[in-house]
């Protein structure tokens, strides 16, 4: 009867209870989508920025991170390789093995990073052979080197031309090698581009006088999601002379600026939120205005003041779950939408993008969590501005309402 | 037994710390099983307030009302609430009805509160509402009724909870003539056929002439009283 009671006086109103609904669900649409966009941008910028180099977790020597020396490499170690292999959420892993050397040709000399790596691992990590813009792949094994663009221009340097790489071995000898071109990068990041050339894993050892020896072991996840997890485990089943890092540690200004953004982004929500509190609130406030003496009138006749607060409380969760239902179903299409077709920068802006090797799309993601947070917080908010009216009702004098 | 209502010495205070006004002052009443009672009295001389008083929605500054042997005085506000619900059937001047119920859902649902079956709810619908003559109405929303039906309603819901007595406050204030004696007579028959105990009160000259007792407040005083309460047992 209760529930009657209440369903009816929803319908009452139907223009008001429609209105306070579709207010409810334009914003639960709102936020989703918003949040949706805003985390898909962001997800596919560090799926970008991972992908073109640190990968999403790295494995070192203890002090490797700190100082970037040979010295703080580590011996490639089977049980190691295994343990991270076997973590679960890890989909690959490759080793590397950098140092800075001093490339030249001829008069001319250039400071650079010559990373020594597994070709096919490497390549299903970061899609290294995608960046390939003359030439071709390296094999494992083989004497032959990938050389950025930029620095091969400055050393006037030509796709099977030889580059002769000169730096310090980890025993402290000078290292010396000649190498030919197999291929030259396009980095879209200039740093990148100026600055890096690769050369099979075991020329680089061999070169290095570093038998077995890698810089870092980079890891490459099934799912962006599982990072946290991936890092506890790693950081706790390690040895002591190893250290797991998450790119967010290697490259802790990125994510002091995605959280910075995000912030940002809550700023609005939280706007947002206040905007249809008052919203609901108003609906509420009309309600009860509009039944003071139908109130006052039912508690005289000896209903109590509990039971009409239910009536109250059912109309109130009613309009606002309806709300949020509509509305993260509505969101469902929406996120949909802009997950099949992003959306896409032009322009200025994208050229910026490009720059940087970053292709100018912007997906939403659709993760059901946003679903679940968003939908759940404008319910919570729903349900808290409830308690203002039961309370009204709770102090009620019958005598008083029914002379207004 | 057959005192329903004794009220000794009641005295209502509005605002006793600004500007006090004394609506009611040591009124005295005594209302017998069966009688069917005008309160009458100029406006502003305390009739609301009175029947607030003796119906339990409004507590008095001072003074004892036996309800049937009960002190609803002392009752603790739930207690009073369910007494109400129980004893006591009201009529009010307006706005009487749930506005999204229907005739008969607006007279069950007391019974509902009450928690009767379903067997006999309907059954004492169909009876009150053949009673109030309005058996043809029982689906309809107030809004669909006027304002004469709604009173009736009104009346046969005062009535579906089976209660000692029935407090109406100008039930017929904003009813034309018509309505109005129409109600009177569904309030008669039912007070001389089943016995049941009215109090109302009114400012409607029509209306006096109808009760079998009448007592006349003036400035918050009983100033004449047709069958007075006797000041002691
Ligand atoms: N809540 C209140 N606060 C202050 N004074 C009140 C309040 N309610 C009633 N009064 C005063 O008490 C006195 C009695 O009012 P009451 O409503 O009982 O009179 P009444 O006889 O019912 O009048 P009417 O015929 O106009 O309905 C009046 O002077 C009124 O102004
Ligand atoms: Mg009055």
């Amino acid at each position: 009867m209760l529930l009657i009671l209440a369903w009816r006086n929803i319908w009452r109103n139907r223009n008001r209870s429609l209105i306070t609904i579709s207010a409810i669900a334009s914003f639960v649409l709102l936020a989703i989508v918003t949040v949706s966009l805003q985390q898909g941008v962001w997800d596919n910028l560090v799926k970008n920025l991972v992908s073109l180099y640190t990968g999403y977790a790295q494995v070192h020597g203890k002090d490797y991170w700190e100082e970037q020396t040979l010295e703080n490499s580590f011996e490639i170690n089977e049980q190691v390789d295994q343990l991270v292999q076997q973590t679960p959420g890890v989909r690959n892993m490759t080793h590397r093995l950098e140092s800075f050397a001093l490339a030249s040709s001829g008069e001319k000399t250039r400071g650079c990073l010559v990373v020594g790596i597994d070709p096919v691992h490497e390549d299903s990590l970061t899609r290294l052979s995608a960046k390939i813009h003359q030439g071709d792949m390296l094999k494992p094994g083989e004497e032959a080197a990938l050389v950025a663009e930029g620095l091969a221009e400055k050393l006037n340097l030509g796709l099977g031309d030889t580059i002769v790489l000169l730096t310090q071995g980890y025993y402290g000898s000078t290292a010396a090698m000649k190498v030919a071109i197999k291929g030259l990068l396009h980095f879209g990041s200039p740093e990148l581009n100026q600055r890096v050339a690769y050369v099979p894993l075991a020329l680089a050892q061999y070169w290095l006088d570093a038998n077995k020896r890698a810089t870092a072991l980079v890891v490459g996840l099934t799912n962006a999601d599982q990072l946290p997890a991936v890092a506890r485990t790693l950081k706790k089943a390690l040895p002591d002379e190893y250290e797991a890092m998450t790119w967010q540690e290697m490259m802790p200004e990125i994510n002091q600026h995605i959280e910075a953004d995000s912030a940002g982004m809550y700023i609005m929500l939280g706007v947002l939120y206040l905007l249809i509190s008052f919203g609901i609130f108003s609906t509420l406030l009309m309600m009860l205005a509009e039944r003071q003496r139908e109130f006052g009138m039912l508690n005289a006749l000896g209903m109590p003041l509990g039971k009409i607060a239910r009536v109250v409380l059912a109309e109130t969760i009613f309009l606002t779950l309806v709300g949020c239902l509509v509305g993260v179903a509505l969101s469902y299409p929406a996120v949909w939408y802009l997950v099949e077709h992003p959306i896409v920068f032009t322009g200025e802006l994208a050229k910026t993008y490009e720059k940087f090797g970053f292709e100018p799309i912007f997906p939403a993601i659709m993760k059901a969590r946003i679903f679940i947070e968003q939908g759940l917080t404008v319910l919570i908010i729903g349900f808290v501005l409830a308690i203002y009216p039961v309370w009204r009702v709770m102090h009620l004098e019958a005598v008083v309402a029914m002379r207004k | 037994m057959n005192t329903v209502i004794d009220a000794h010495n009641i005295s209502k205070v509005y605002n006793p710390k600004t500007i006090p006004v004394h609506a009611v002052n040591n009124v005295h009443l005594h209302l017998e099983r069966g009688e069917f009672t005008a309160l009458v009295g100029p406006s502003g001389s305390g009739k609301t307030t009175l029947l607030n008083i003796i119906g339990g929605l409004d507590a008095p500054t001072e003074g004892v009302i036996m309800v049937n042997g009960v002190d609803i005085t002392r009752m603790r506000p739930n207690d009073l609430i369910n007494f109400r619900l129980n004893n006591i059937g009201f009529v009010f001047q307006a706005f009487n009805l749930i506005p999204v119920l229907t005739a008969r859902e607006n007279v069950e649902f007391i019974m509902l509160l009450q928690k009767r079956h379903k067997k006999e709810r309907e059954q004492r619908v169909r009876e009150l509402m053949e009673a109030v003559g309005l058996s043809d109405k029982l689906d309809s929303r107030p809004a669909q009724l006027s304002g004469g039906q709604q009173q009736r309603v009104a009346v046969a819901r005062a009535l579906a909870s089976k209660p000692q007595f029935v407090l109406a406050d100008e039930p017929t204030a904003n009813l034309d003539s018509h309505s109005a004696s129409t109600l009177l007579d569904i309030m008669e028959r039912l007070n001389r056929e089943e016995g049941i105990t009215f109090l109302f009160s009114t400012h409607d000259q029509r209306v006096i002439e109808r009760a079998r007792r009448v007592i006349t407040l003036v400035d918050g005083r009983i100033a004449e009283d047709s069958a007075p309460t006797p000041t002691a047992h």
